[in-house]
């Protein structure tokens, strides 16, 4: 429990709150990027403690939330193909499609497996030789590396039966869609710890040189959610703008070179496609080409499924932070943990999840 | 090799071997070995509790325990928290064929210790094999039968009031980690041990000194939080929780922050929450951790009547937020 305990300390985070109440003047809205950081918010009960003038707001940093309807689709398509062993995170499971999902088909009898890692598709390529084994490539640049990893491995390792139905997105840009958004009204960003401990301090620097806000990268215990908020409060108050990282245990100003080599290796940087959001410049991948064995569109020939998603459903909203999820026609009515209709909802790190899960019925 | 096979469960000899060489030879009590269709009971004389519920763990050893020990426990600790004394349990089996006998005799000589501990009697049984692929192994459903003597008993959601207090006998998530580790999918190299046991001496103790005990339940699947929300769901009171006061191992706590889990939502097999009137919570707190089940017993909440119908949780920075039940099933999360 080395550096968790540490930044449990509710006198600290007391002497912290103090202080935030201190330096706030005015109203303040600051985005946290990360749905983790969404999670822990509400998990220690730190809205209830701020002052009301601070208003947090949840971002896209939520990779079950931001892959498209389509992608689902696709894969539950896929699914149904015996030849075909679908891979996937847990979260992945229970996110609904147009009219079904990989929990309904696994419980139909598809070969769908739950992976903690990609690098376990390996083991399952090889253990079945005759079978295509496709993993669901989601996530942001956290999980980025790794599965870069299983596919330099498969190739290395002369694997031909893995493949990657792809949507893998980054963030640095999303953020710049979003803060350059002229509806949007964020006075700082609470940025994304586990993304920076890939990519670093640097490619979040645009947010204090175009746009003059300041943000904070920070951690996830409570200490570390509540330190950044005063830094943020303390830094408007101020007028002195800048990068803070407050997550130096494990962020470093140059980011996980080693997790950005094997990214680099594997991937060349690409647009993407995000729920709610649509299509953005240069925050997703694609596969190098010597590594284009591995992409399972070109290698099965798979035609991606284009779906959209219900009339009602504001995830878009959400992920920009324009709405809050109990705005939405649908929150806790028709759309809930069990009966998910759109993305924010599905995975334990949505927003509306979380807003569910802790204010709701 | 032995094994079981389809013959086991066609009826004929084979089924007949495995009753009298594996459960008659461990389960053997005067009503069984009577080999009549029913067990026939003496007269019960009170309130009679009747519980059923099927196990279907994988894996089926586990540090702590084993598929068998929990049918035992998990059916004995439901008629306790009822304030029934168990005295009877009926078993059938669902083998998937190809499990080794000796297999299922360590499982059947589980359950026997286990009965035996606590007194109550396997009185009937059933066995049925499945083909291959369509069990997991096997999957066990018990029925308990168990008499509450004492009238004065009344445990019951309705006399749940403002002022009440909630007391745990332990550490919450003990079971649900030890198993999801057990299942080796993780790759931790964790050494957790369920607390799966029997419940029933430790209830029996807390039932004597206190009439004022309104309502127990032991937090299963869904966890303490999931189980909260089931006790105060029809009633106009809210229960508030500290979170300092909740006790979790630091191996378990650890265990779910790598994994996304709230250890609340997790499975426990071996624990009891108690509803008890404010004057008597020190004195049945004070019992509670003289019996070794329940040396970690704390006061972790207290009932309000806020007309909410809800579960609070104070955290440990004096915020507050809600604690729903469990919407779905636990998965790790992505990142």
């Amino acid at each position: 429990m080395k550096y968790i305990k540490e930044f449990r300390n509710p006198n600290l985070a007391k002497r912290m709150l103090d202080d935030i109440l201190h330096a706030i003047k005015g109203n303040i809205t600051i985005m946290e990027v990360c749905g983790t950081h969404t999670m822990s918010i509400f998990k220690n009960g730190i809205r209830s403690l701020l002052p009301k003038n601070i208003s947090m707001i949840s971002g896209p940093g939520c990779p079950v939330c931001v892959t498209e309807q389509g992608f689902i689709d696709t894969a539950t398509k896929l699914c149904r193909n015996d030849d075909i062993i679908i891979a996937s995170f847990g979260d992945m499971m229970k996110v609904p499609g147009t009219s079904s999902s990989l929990k309904i088909e696994k419980a139909l009898g598809r070969d769908i497996k739950v992976v903690l890692s990609p690098l376990d598709c390996l083991n399952i390529a090889k253990q079945n030789p005759n079978k295509e084994v496709v993993f669901l490539a989601i996530g942001f640049e956290t999980t980025a590396p790794i599965i870069a990893l299983s596919i330099y491995k498969a190739k290395k390792e002369n694997i031909n039966n893995y493949s990657i139905l792809q949507s893998i997105k980054t963030m640095p840009d999303v953020l710049r869609h979003i803060a350059s958004n002229e509806e949007v009204n964020i006075d700082g960003f609470l940025c994304p710890g586990h993304v920076s401990t890939v990519i670093g301090v640097k490619p979040f620097e645009f947010l204090v040189k175009e746009f003059n806000l300041p943000a904070v990268i920070a951690g996830f215990e409570y200490c570390d959610i509540i330190g950044a908020i005063y830094f943020i409060v303390d830094m408007i108050a101020k007028k002195e703008y800048k990068v803070k990282n407050i997550y130096e245990r494990i962020v470093k100003y140059e980011g996980n070179k080693k997790a950005l080599a094997i990214i680099d290796e594997v991937f060349n940087p690409a647009d993407s496609t995000w729920r709610g959001l649509g299509n953005i410049k240069n925050t997703g991948f694609k596969l190098k080409d010597n590594y284009k064995n591995f992409d399972a569109v070109s290698k099965l020939n798979i035609k991606m499924v284009q779906s959209y998603i219900h009339k009602d459903c504001i995830c878009g909203e959400i992920l920009k932070g324009l709405k809050k999820p109990t705005e939405c026609k649908l929150f806790a009515k028709v759309c809930s943990p069990l009966n998910p209709i759109g993305a924010c909802m599905i995975s334990q790190e949505g927003t509306c999840n979380t807003y569910y899960k802790y204010e709701a019925r | 090799m032995d094994i079981i096979t389809l013959a086991h469960g066609s009826g004929g000899k084979a089924t007949h071997s495995l009753i009298k060489d594996v459960f008659y030879k461990h389960f053997k009590n005067d009503i069984l070995l009577q080999q009549k269709d029913s067990g026939i009971l003496q007269n019960l004389n009170g309130k009679i509790a009747v519980t059923t519920d099927s196990f279907v763990v994988k894996p089926i050893f586990f540090h702590g325990g084993d598929i068998g020990k929990l049918s035992v426990c998990g059916t004995v600790n439901d008629l306790a928290v009822c304030g029934a004394k168990p005295l009877y349990i009926t078993v059938g089996f669902i083998i998937e064929e190809g499990l080794k006998i000796d297999v299922l005799e360590k499982i059947t000589k589980s359950m026997a210790k286990t009965a035996e501990k606590t007194e109550i009697k396997i009185v009937a049984g059933d066995t049925k094999v499945v083909e291959k692929g369509k069990a997991d192994k096997i999957f066990i459903n018990t029925t308990g039968i168990g008499l509450i003597e004492d009238n004065q008993i009344d445990l019951s959601i309705n006399r749940i009031k403002e002022g009440d207090k909630v007391i745990l006998s332990g550490t919450l998530g003990d079971h649900g980690m030890c198993i999801m580790n057990s299942r080796g999918e993780l790759g931790l190299d964790a050494y957790i041990k369920s607390d799966c046991c029997l419940l029933n001496t430790l209830i029996r103790d807390i039932l004597k000194i206190s009439k004022n005990i309104k309502f127990m339940r032991d937090p299963t699947r869904g966890g303490l939080a999931t189980t909260l929300n089931e006790i105060i769901e029809n009633s106009n009171n809210s229960i508030v929780l500290n979170e300092g006061d909740i006790p979790i191992k630091k191996k378990v706590m650890s265990m779910c922050e790598l994994l996304g889990f709230d250890p609340l939502y997790v499975a426990n097999e071996g624990k009891i929450v108690v509803i008890v009137s404010d004057n008597d919570a020190d004195i049945v707190l004070k019992i509670m951790r003289k019996n070794p089940l329940g040396k970690d017993s704390k006061i972790i909440g207290r009932v309000i009547n806020d007309g909410n119908n809800r579960v609070y949780l104070k955290t440990e920075i004096g915020g507050t937020r809600m604690l729903n039940m469990l919407s779905g099933e636990l998965l790790p999360r992505i990142c």
